[in-house]
């Protein structure tokens, strides 16, 4: 049971919809979909031509590490300023950061391979360019350097903290934060999930496990979460970010409270490495945990957020999961999947859903799962194509990632 | 109220051994420590490569075999031994349902072969399409997965079973100390009980060197004294290294034998203007407050003039009161980075329960204080550009 409530007071989000909770809240109950053709690198040669990249932050040419970072650090901007919690660059509290992991990237491998003397298109020769190369490419291309140019900005306290879990990411970034406020160790964190990784390599990986929707004729149409057509999921990049703080001691400073994390679970799966055990065991063990954790039953919850990734596997056994938690009354639970439209921010996504089900508190309207048309074979309510307005106090949010890592949030109106 | 934390396992991987006891032997014996270095990988830069033992003991199935690479495979069998001591190995999935995973590491495995290829190809040009082209014919699914960082924990999940939670900590050394310290916090703090914590690295993959070396970082002439190098002061050695903590009231119930206590795991960060690092490390060292005559571990990584910072603050808790006794592991072992912290507190673990040091790696008087009996172990990591972390082990 949690020991201390942890309220949200501030929060920040950036999509392929847009930036800024009020943009990106418009377009969601508009059932709007951010997917487009990508432009940033040539596609010809590629099965999967579509993304929800965002093009509108930073000019090309840039790293993922450049992007993450920039998304990053517009989606904390807002949610700090929405807190209003401590002075600028002087944030009263720690960094949890899921981000995506960085490599130097082809451009930089190109780079080095010209300026490779004697032995090219080798590793020793670009060894032997390396020290003339600029710290560019040493700097940009450390795990650690997004949470650290963040902590630099925002001036938050302690070890800056990055993290993967996969598709789980971003919830893990909550979990931390959670957990270090629970124990009293901090009155405040800043949770961030990022991703800007949308480049040649990224896709094709994805692709290569076929992992990817390839229904490129009409993107807003490629995410099809839990609909009988999906085919994969649409890459995509975003960040979202969130203030907590012990509650108590929000309202005693007097910030305005816009939710409750009230639970938080985690279960690993031991099966496969891109595929769920078959009997479900770590996606029931993980909601039933953060259920648990929130003191609450199934008969609480008044929504769920799915991880719904448009993935016939993902979407098969989450709502298996969500049919063996909910029982006989999981066709009464609306459950709906915000990457429809936004796509699939993989070490974002589990933040900037969190992001979105807070709204979703504030506003009393379920987003919809858009593409939702023709023959269904999941008897549940998917909350199609149209935006709905529900009595909603209690939003149990999913996250899972390839590698088995599953994580679910309990996200509430009200402290208990 | 905060409870006390054990370490009941423990498992390692180094340069000088395919396990504990002989790293442990090696740190005795100039010979092998000599014998560690590999100036012939990447010349003219020093890499104390390491070798696996033989795989089928802890990963038995071909095909999780074929699924790692060097680096996962290290940790994985880091874990195992740490599991096998712990008394958790092949335990029931109710048990290892209990079992939480926490990782430091740096990104998967690359294969370099298959980036020359593609270099080759691509002959100093960006031309996307023709990269298109190259990566969807010599990219593999497999190869892929490997380069997930999550898949490091994510094999050891699927290898040894444990399926409590699974999380990675990325971000150079102060990863590997953030993994341990986030699973200390939380079993002080009543919010779990049993942790798997880990890391590995792997110095012979020509990618991560690279990295290194853009950032100016590695050492070219090994002769220069350890302590008083510049800049480009690091020499990479590959690690596996992993520890099982628990609740002492865990450990008791479950009938497993304590190593050690884990007293404190600190860590920050700074920009690294001068004297900043030390007023972190002297904080924690105050916080922390071990007792005079310990044992001091360190993980300086070599590189100047961040380890002349570490040496100054060492040297001086030498010749205080404190009369540490200190020894660096970087010169025998060379630098782990996300697993130098792990590597540290897993020979700290030994220490302890032996209550005497390995004879001095360096000729500097920061190593030279009077040997005498301990029963505490202070680890020390200055990251190489960023984070100051420490920790207390103590004898029980």
């Amino acid at each position: 049971m949690a020991s201390r409530a942890v309220a949200v007071t501030g929060i920040g989000i950036v999509t392929s919809l847009g930036q800024g909770a009020e943009a990106n809240w418009q377009k969601l109950i508009a059932g709007e979909s951010g997917i487009h053709r990508i432009t940033r690198f040539p596609t010809d040669k590629l099965r999967t031509t579509i993304g929800g990249s965002v093009d509108f932050l930073l000019e090309q040419p840039f790293s993922a590490t450049q992007l993450s970072f920039a998304l990053a650090r517009t989606a904390a901007a807002e949610a700090v300023a929405q807190a209003k919690l401590g002075a600028a660059g002087d944030f009263p509290g720690e960094l949890f950061l899921a981000s995506p992991p960085v490599e130097h990237e082809w451009p930089q491998r190109v780079r080095l391979d010209r300026q490779a003397p004697g032995q090219p298109h080798t590793y020793a020769g670009m060894m032997s360019a390396a020290a003339q190369a600029g710290e560019d490419l040493y700097v940009d291309f450390l795990n650690g350097t997004i949470a650290d140019k963040l902590a630099d900005e925002f001036g938050t306290k302690g070890s800056p903290i990055t993290l993967t879990t996969a598709c789980a990411s971003g919830a893990t970034a909550i979990q931390l934060g959670v957990e270090a406020i629970r124990r009293g160790q901090t009155k405040a964190a800043l949770a961030i999930g990022t991703d800007g990784s949308i480049h040649m390599e990224a896709l094709i990986r994805f692709t290569l496990l076929s992992a990817l929707s390839t229904n490129n004729e009409d993107p807003t149409k490629a995410a099809r979460p839990f609909g009988k057509g999906r085919d994969g999921f649409v890459m995509a990049e975003g960040a979202g970010a969130l203030v907590l703080e012990d509650a108590e001691a929000a309202r005693a400073r007097g910030a305005t409270i816009l939710g409750y994390i009230r639970g938080v679970g985690e279960a690993a799966d031991t099966f496969h490495r891109t595929r769920s055990n078959p009997n479900g065991e770590a996606i029931i063990r993980a909601i039933n945990n953060a259920l648990g954790d929130a003191g609450i039953t199934p008969d609480d919850v008044d929504y769920i957020n799915a991880h719904g990734t448009s993935t016939p596997e993902n979407d098969k056994m989450e709502a298996f999961g969500i049919q063996a938690v909910f029982g006989d009354k999981a066709g009464q639970v609306p459950v709906s999947s915000n990457k429809s439209m936004i796509g699939h921010a993989l070490t974002a996504a589990g933040a900037v859903e969190a992001v979105i089900s807070i709204l979703t508190l504030q506003h009393q309207v379920l987003p919809p799962t858009i593409n939702h048309d023709g023959p269904q074979d999941i008897p549940l309510d998917f909350v199609p194509n149209e935006a709905r307005p529900a009595d909603v106090d209690l939003i149990l949010s999913n996250s899972f990632g390839f590698g088995g890592q599953n994580v679910c949030l309990v996200i509430g109106r009200n402290p208990d | 109220m905060t409870r006390e934390v054990w370490i009941t396992g423990q498992g390692l991987l180094s340069p000088l051994g395919q396990d504990l006891e002989t790293t442990w032997a090696g740190l005795h014996d100039p010979a092998a420590i000599a014998a560690a270095a590999d100036t012939g990988f990447m010349p003219p830069f020093t890499i104390f490569p390491a070798s696996l033992p033989p795989l089928d003991k802890f990963v038995p199935k071909r095909g999780d075999q074929r699924a790692m690479g060097p680096l996962m495979l290290s940790g994985c069998v880091a874990a195992a031994m740490a599991m096998e001591q712990a008394g958790l190995l092949g335990a029931a999935p109710e048990v290892l349902k209990q079992v939480n995973l926490m990782v430091g590491v740096g990104g998967g495995e690359r294969d370099e072969k298959v980036d020359e290829t593609i270099l080759a190809a691509l002959n100093g040009i960006d031309d996307g399409n023709m990269l298109a082209e190259q990566l969807q014919t010599e990219l593999r699914p497999t190869l892929f997965l490997a380069q997930l960082p999550n898949l490091f924990a994510g094999n050891i999940s699927i290898v040894l079973g444990v399926s409590g939670s699974s999380r990675t900590f990325m971000g150079e050394e102060a990863a590997g100390v953030d993994a341990v310290r986030v699973a200390f916090e939380r079993i002080q703090g009543s919010q779990a009980d049993l942790f798997l914590v880990g890391s590995a690295f792997n110095a012979s993959r020509q990618d991560i060197p690279l990295l290194y070396q853009a950032g100016g970082y590695l050492l070219e002439d090994p002769a220069r004294p350890f302590w008083q190098r510049p800049k480009a002061g690091m020499c990479l050695g590959s690690a596996g290294a992993f520890l099982v903590i628990e609740s002492r009231e865990s450990a008791e119930a479950r009938g497993a034998k304590p190593l050690a206590r884990l007293s404190a795991v600190l860590n920050d960060r700074c920009r690294r203007d001068a004297g900043q690092a030390s007023a972190n490390a002297a904080r924690e060292w105050a916080q922390v407050a071990p007792k005079p005559g310990c044992a001091v571990l360190s993980a300086a990584t070599g590189v100047g003039p961040v380890t002349a910072e570490e040496h100054e603050f060492l040297l001086a808790r030498v010749t205080g009161p404190e009369q540490a006794q200190v020894r660096p592991t970087a010169p025998a072992l060379g630098h782990s980075v996300e697993c130098a912290f792990l590597t540290n507190l897993v020979l700290a673990t030994k220490a302890v329960q032996e209550g005497k040091l390995f004879p001095a790696l360096t000729a500097d008087p920061v190593e030279a204080a009077p040997a005498r009996d301990f029963d505490q172990v202070v680890v020390t990591t200055w990251g190489h550009r960023r984070g100051e972390g420490l920790a207390l082990v103590e004898r029980i």
